[in-house]
């Protein structure tokens, strides 16, 4: 890997890593949900941006991790670690299941048969609301989110922990997608991307490398879930509903699809606009409806893939 | 010589048109083999059926000793079986050498050079393959069928819209691929059928019509009749 | 109430949900099968049917039989309106690409909810019934309008039939269907044709709302429902099929009757979605489409 593609990587996380000393307080909390958050998209990017598939159901396997955690904690009694790793795990385990059967499909099909599933997880959600507490969420109280770790005292009330938390994780991530896509399977996905029957016709098994993209986005879609319930105590099934699959699309195309960073710049901008546009009206859909209008009419390669193409051939 | 791919009563039907009807075809290692036969004589179906993109409604396909007819046609290329397609179908966006290097299997590195020589692409191997011209898709194509390092390399009309000299070209380029793996070409250019082929089959709405060295089949009324009084 | 009385009841509504998702899919198919493109405002299509059906309904004087025809005249004109400079502003500069007409379409979905929400409110708003007349079954009494419905819909999908089947328009709509390059070399104007598709698509689904509007009250969250109950159809169906979607539509209707009947809406709806998996699992091109070669 080129020195230039490390510089600008760990540039990045260390940048965000010092604008805690700069920071107010509700930047950095803003900041953190952001960095929770771009870890989801950065997975959907793997499944969307290389290797072309366009689920429209993610939301289930956030939902997965995000009520994997919570209940884990609350209801088993789990710690937070352990907890982390089995809603991680419950993740692969249901996106391997979906993604087995939504492969099947394709294009067209594909996107509604996810957003199908995504919608029946959602429902099922609320049907056991005797343990999810449906719409009105489970709040996950402080004693649950204390825990030790190799002899370490630590408490994800804290808000200093919770950024720099959030950071590593983000940067595991961001470090595994760029492992990923400059692997010998993350050119396959590519090849997929390009021109799915002929990488079949070069002896790949498109089948197999497409279940492992899908996989893949939905354990960074439940790791980042897991982290969101147990980071900010909450659970709820808003965040299981269509509007959560959407998000990490409208992320994607916005920071550039198929580029590293782009994920993690989108889902920053996203919410500072949100939050920007909060101060005039309550609507924030229209805001995301708007944006994806706009995306899709004059900048369907978002920011980054723009840049990309203009200016830094180089951006991985 | 030993036989590399056989067919036994080998069939394909599209509603009710037979494309395939009862074709029983053997290959030797080593062959040149050309398949000739008039349009919508089922060539491209015949080896469709033979790589894997089509399954075969009846029949049965044996490849290096093996039964092949239930695998799919990725693992079929992994036996050894290339098919380069008769429409170019290469990755557009992707440069000359990430094509050549996926065939090869090892992408994401420089594997595809020494095959981009071989077909005298060298000097376009950074470019967009999307923009190389028709005669440069169609030899990275057969770049990439070599890439796969095959036993047998089926070549789908692969002199299409070459101009005299590259087709010169293609053919020594076929010549020095025989060496080391078995060639099956469609072709409708007579001249390099009659210069590369060892054998010729001669297809005919479905079934084989006849088969033989090049003189003889030139010399076949039925082929005459069929085919070559029509072209 | 005994168990064959319930069940003939289940066996009632059902045909209703039946005849007005039928209905409501057979637009978003019309639109797939010729255009090839998925429009996921078109729920947001159905609940501003709706919600225009209930201002219309209200702005009318003249009780209830004179809202309801002013509503299934008007409603479906503006929402065929809208969808006209929905294909000519927004599908047509993206070319009809697929997946950049779903993006844009979610898009599309998020504003009219929102600007709905903004110019209606959160209130769910009923619609009185052109007619109030009741059938009196020995167990039980059953809306008159509810068998309207049926009716009606019915009427539209047989119209829509001969129109497909015998018409000269319905010819054109199924060459081009066939292959848009072949549709441009027979002169068929194919950006016409896909604008007149696209309009009366979302028409049609309107006309389900208007219909539908008396029996379940229009509110801006209404969409959501009958866009993934479509989907369902034109999948099980075969997308692209009419024929199929309509067979699909009475066969998830009825059950989807039948089972919210005896078990909660909620459990129903997720039976309904792992059946279609089920379907896909074993025929990807849906139960009535033929398979890709």
């Amino acid at each position: 890997m080129s020195v230039r593609i490390i510089l600008l990587h760990a540039g990045v996380i260390l940048a965000l890593f010092l604008m805690q000393f700069l920071a107010s307080d509700y930047v950095v909390l803003t900041f953190t949900r952001i960095m929770v958050l771009a870890i989801y998209a950065l997975g959907y990017n793997i499944l969307f941006g290389y290797t072309g598939l366009l689920s429209l159901g993610h939301a289930m396997f956030f939902a997965t991790g995000l009520y994997g955690a919570a209940l884990g904690v609350t209801r088993f009694g789990l710690g937070v670690p352990e907890a982390m790793l089995v809603a991680i795990g419950l993740g692969i385990i249901v996106s391997t299941v979906i993604g087995a059967v939504s492969l099947r499909a394709s294009g067209v099909a594909f996107m509604i048969v996810t957003l199908m599933f995504s919608q029946a997880a959602f429902l099922t959600v609320l049907y056991f609301g005797d343990y999810t507490r449906g719409d009105e969420g489970i709040v996950i109280s402080d004693e649950f989110r204390r825990f030790s770790l190799f002899g370490l005292e630590a408490d994800l009330a804290n808000p200093v922990l919770r950024y720099n938390l959030a950071l590593a994780f983000l940067a595991l991530a961001v470090a595994v997608t760029l492992a990923v896509i400059r692997s010998r399977a993350g050119h396959v996905l590519v090849a997929i991307r390009e021109n799915e029957s002929r990488t079949a016709m070069l002896g790949y098994d498109t089948a197999r490398y497409k279940l492992l993209a899908f996989v893949l986005s939905g354990a960074f879609a439940a790791f980042s879930g897991a982290s969101y319930a147990l980071m900010f105590a909450y659970a709820g099934s808003t965040l299981a509903s269509i509007q959560y699959s959407i998000h990490p699309l409208l992320w994607t195309l916005l920071g550039g699809a198929a580029t590293v960073l782009g994920p993690v710049l989108g889902t920053a901008l996203m919410f500072l606009l949100v939050d920007f546009a909060s101060g005039f009206t309550s609507a924030s859909l229209l805001v995301v409806g708007v944006a994806l209008i706009l995306l899709v009419l004059f900048f369907p390669k978002g920011i980054l893939g723009t840049l990309r193409q203009r200016y830094l051939p180089w951006l991985p | 010589m030993s036989l590399l791919l056989e067919t036994r009563a080998l069939s394909r039907s599209f509603g009710g048109l037979k494309a395939v009807e009862a074709v029983d075809f053997s290959l030797s290692r080593g062959e040149v083999r050309a398949v000739i036969g008039p349009n919508g004589a089922g060539k491209t179906t015949f080896v469709s059926l033979i790589s894997g993109r089509i399954a075969p409604s009846s029949g049965s396909i044996v490849f290096a000793g093996e039964d092949v007819t239930a695998l799919p046609a990725f693992r079929r290329v992994q036996r050894g079986i290339a098919y380069t397609f008769q429409i170019t179908s290469i990755y557009a966006n992707l440069t000359a050498e990430e094509n050549v290097a996926l065939a090869a299997h090892r992408p994401g590195t420089h594997a595809g050079r020494d095959y981009l020589a071989r077909v005298g692409l060298a000097d376009r191997a950074a470019q967009r393959s999307g923009t190389l011209s028709y005669g440069h898709q169609r030899l990275l194509e057969v770049a990439m069928g070599l890439a796969l390092r095959p036993k047998l390399l089926i070549l789908d009309e692969p002199t299409q819209g070459l101009s005299d000299s590259e087709i010169e070209s293609f053919i020594g380029l076929v010549r020095d691929v025989a060496r080391d793996a078995t060639v099956l070409l469609i072709e409708h250019n007579m001249p390099v059928v009659m210069t590369l082929a060892h054998r010729i089959t001669v297809l005919d709405r479905g079934r084989i019509l006849a088969e033989g060295r090049p003189e003889d089949i030139r010399a076949s009324d039925a082929v005459q009749r069929a085919y070559l009084g029509t072209g | 109430m005994s168990f064959f009385p319930h069940l003939l009841l289940a066996l009632l509504e059902g045909t209703v949900a039946a005849a007005v998702l039928a209905l409501s899919a057979l637009g978003l198919s019309l639109v797939f099968g010729v255009m090839r493109i998925v429009n996921v405002a078109h729920g947001e299509f159905f609940m501003l049917g709706a919600m225009l059906a209930w201002w219309i309904a209200k702005m009318v004087p003249g009780g209830p039989l004179a809202g309801f025809l002013a509503a299934l005249m008007l409603a479906p004109a503006l929402v065929g309106l809208l969808a006209f400079a929905t294909e000519r502003l927004l599908l047509r500069r993206i070319g009809y690409d697929p997946e950049a007409t779903i993006v844009a379409t979610i898009g599309l979905m998020f504003v009219i909810q929102q600007l709905a929400l903004s110019v209606f409110g959160a209130d769910a708003k009923p619609v009185a019934a052109p007619f109030t007349y009741r059938i009196a079954f020995p167990w039980f009494g059953f809306s008159g309008y509810k068998l309207f419905v049926v009716a009606a819909s019915v009427a539209l999908l047989l119209g829509a039939w001969w129109v497909l089947a015998r018409t000269r328009f319905g010819l054109i709509m199924r060459v081009t269907q066939f292959d848009r390059e072949t549709a441009t070399a027979f002169g068929i104007p194919v950006n016409q044709v896909y604008a007149a598709v696209f309009v009366i698509g979302a028409a049609l689904v309107a006309v389900s709302a208007v219909l539908i509007v008396p029996i379940q009250q229009a509110h801006y969250l209404m969409g959501l429902d009958p866009l993934l109950m479509s989907f369902i159809v034109v999948i099980i169906g075969g997308l692209g099929s009419i024929r199929g979607s309509v067979l699909a539509a009475l066969i998830i209707g009825l059950a989807d009757g039948v089972i919210s009947m005896f078990f909660t809406p909620t459990l129903a709806s997720i039976i309904a979605t792992l059946a279609v998996a089920l379907v896909l699992v074993v025929r990807p091109q849906g139960l009535f489409g033929v398979p890709a070669r």
